[in-house]
């Protein structure tokens, strides 16, 4: 299992036939795996990479800090759910430290984003505090190097 | 004027240069060629090697080693010995750090070889063995193995070219460029031709730890044939270190001894930062030998069902990290074939006959590329087989 889940964070286009041969698996075991990868909630979907940046110069990333007062019944739970539904927020992630959740957004625009976290977040009454970093530049995402302009430089021997 | 014609030996002008070098400088002059060339690991130096490598750097400790290498290193290789192939040297009297394997082939071929002495070599092999052979007057006799043997060497193939002047038998397992892997048995059965010779044999096992079905067995482990055998193995595959220029060999004490010699005029010592640094790779790194294994493992599989599929018959090879697909059915010689190749569709693979001429109708095709890179260079060579059919190219 652990081959077939790096094979496919590694190119999810990757066609059973081809994870088949690579694991030594017939096609068939290699449906049923991902399956059950799937209903287990372990495989929860599958996307493309996309350099925004590259897609559309304007396009701004931010990771926003939250700090939180946890509610009496469901602690952060609510609250992360609630963020996770907006459609502008990419990533949602309960963190130990100095703050308590991360929130990963892409927008149009640095007005967009501001907009998004003075109306949307802050306004949420549990939201004692925000801290707003926007991206520069991406380097690697998802494990996958990003513009990359390394160059193969081995001979043949 | 100096006649350059006079200035150089008969020998160096009569060797023939690599056969590999040529396609790979076609693939310089082009642009966008994907090549499947390569002989060496697409992976990085594991990075606690490098790390030490630079620790060392900057304690400024870069001076000559003894000659036959860091004694802490000889160790590690004599204990690396015992467990992998499970025969013990003595890394006071019986381990010499080399300069990559290929200085441990030239040191045993140099120090044996007298003129009108035969060398058998297993081919397809790597291109090092013969020209060495032929530099010391020696008389470089093929052993032509087969696709249908999966290229393996049988004992009959060997008895028929022994002679009284055979004296040494290069064994090239796991093979470059087939992939071919020699088993117990079949090293048995070669042992067994052996044993009332004087042969000495020249174990090139660089690639022993990408061995794909079951443990690498050496030719040194078979019983009785430890005091004839010379190891040759490296850093360089198994821990993706081939610029680090670094191996080693093992063997009885009477044939490393002399050979030391010449090792200690030719080189001195293999490079200290280099020897410091594969301490760690043995002392720490062994983890990432089994990781890279799997991934090439996986690759290969993807690759010999690649060419099955694209009508290149491809045997199953159980080591290193190459294949060795059939090219007969084209109707193109091997030369006609890379060339064609790529011209047409810029992927580089390296004709079968660079390494003997027996790998003739196959070309070697390597595997140390990601899996992505390989999906594209099958894709192009379908389309070339199509074109070639449909009279295109």
């Amino acid at each position: 299992m652990e081959q077939l889940i790096q094979l496919l964070k590694s190119n999810s286009r990757l066609t059973n036939a081809e994870l088949a041969v690579m694991l030594g698996k017939s096609e068939q075991q290699v449906a049923d795996d991902i399956e059950k990868l799937e209903k287990d909630g372990i495989i929860n979907g599958y996307t493309a990479i996309i350099d925004e940046s590259a897609f559309d110069p304007n396009t701004v990333f931010a990771l926003i800090e939250l700090k939180v007062t946890p509610q009496s019944q469901s602690g952060f739970d609510e609250i992360a759910k609630q963020i996770s539904g907006y459609e502008q927020v990419q990533a949602v992630r309960l963190m130990s430290g100095t703050y308590d959740i991360i929130v990963e957004v892409t927008g149009k625009n640095i007005r967009d984003i501001s907009l998004f976290v003075s109306q949307r977040l802050a306004a949420i009454d549990a939201v004692q505090e925000t801290t707003t970093h926007f991206g520069l530049r991406v380097y690697k995402d998802n494990g996958i190097i990003i513009g990359s302009d390394e160059k193969d430089e081995r001979g043949m021997f | 004027m100096i006649d350059y014609e006079k200035a150089l030996s008969k020998a160096i002008k009569e060797m023939k240069p690599s056969g590999i070098r040529k396609f790979f400088d076609i693939a310089q002059g082009m642009e966008g060629v994907i090549s499947l060339g390569v002989g060496e690991p697409d992976f990085k130096t594991p990075w606690l090697v490098r790390k030490e490598a630079i620790d060392v750097l900057e304690k400024g400790k870069t001076c000559y080693t003894a000659n036959s290498g860091l004694m802490t290193l000889r160790t590690e290789i004599s204990k690396y010995f015992e467990r992998t192939i499970d025969t013990h040297y003595d890394p006071e009297h019986e381990i010499v750090v080399t300069v990559g394997g290929s200085e441990g082939i030239d040191l045993c071929i140099r120090s044996m070889v007298e003129p009108g002495d035969e060398v058998l070599v297993v081919e397809p092999c790597f291109v090092c063995y013969r020209p060495i052979v032929e530099l010391c007057g020696g008389v470089a006799v093929s052993i032509e193995t087969k696709a249908e043997n999966e290229f393996r060497l049988t004992a009959d193939e060997l008895r028929e070219k022994i002679t009284d002047k055979t004296k040494l038998l290069i064994l090239p397992f796991p093979n470059n460029p087939t992939g071919a892997i020699m088993r117990r048995e079949d090293l048995e059965s070669i042992a067994h031709v052996l044993k009332e010779t004087n042969i000495i044999v020249i174990s090139d096992e660089i690639y022993s730890e990408l061995t794909y079905s079951g443990k690498h067995v050496s030719f040194a482990q078979i019983e009785g044939m430890r005091e004839r055998t010379i190891v040759i193995n490296g850093f360089s595959k198994s821990f993706a270190m081939t610029g680090w220029r670094l191996g080693f060999l093992g063997g009885p004490h009477q044939i490393v001894s002399q050979l030391l010699k010449l090792h200690q005029y030719a080189i001195m010592c293999s490079p200290t930062v280099s020897q410091y640094a594969a301490v760690t790779a043995m002392q720490s790194c062994i983890g990432d030998i089994e990781k890279m294994k799997n991934e090439y493992d996986m690759r290969r599989r993807f690759v010999v069902d690649a060419f099955n599929k694209l009508g290149l018959d491809c045997f199953t090879p159980q080591g290193a990290f190459y294949v060795f697909p059939c090219i007969k059915s084209t109707g193109l010689s091997s030369v006609d074939f890379c060339e064609k190749l790529i011209f047409a569709k810029k992927v580089a693979v390296v004709p079968g006959d660079a390494f003997g001429a027996c790998g003739e109708g196959f070309v070697r095709v390597s595997y140390a590329y990601s899996i992505n890179h390989l999906r594209e260079a099958v894709k192009r060579i379908g389309e070339f087989l199509e074109e070639l059919k449909n009279g295109k190219v």
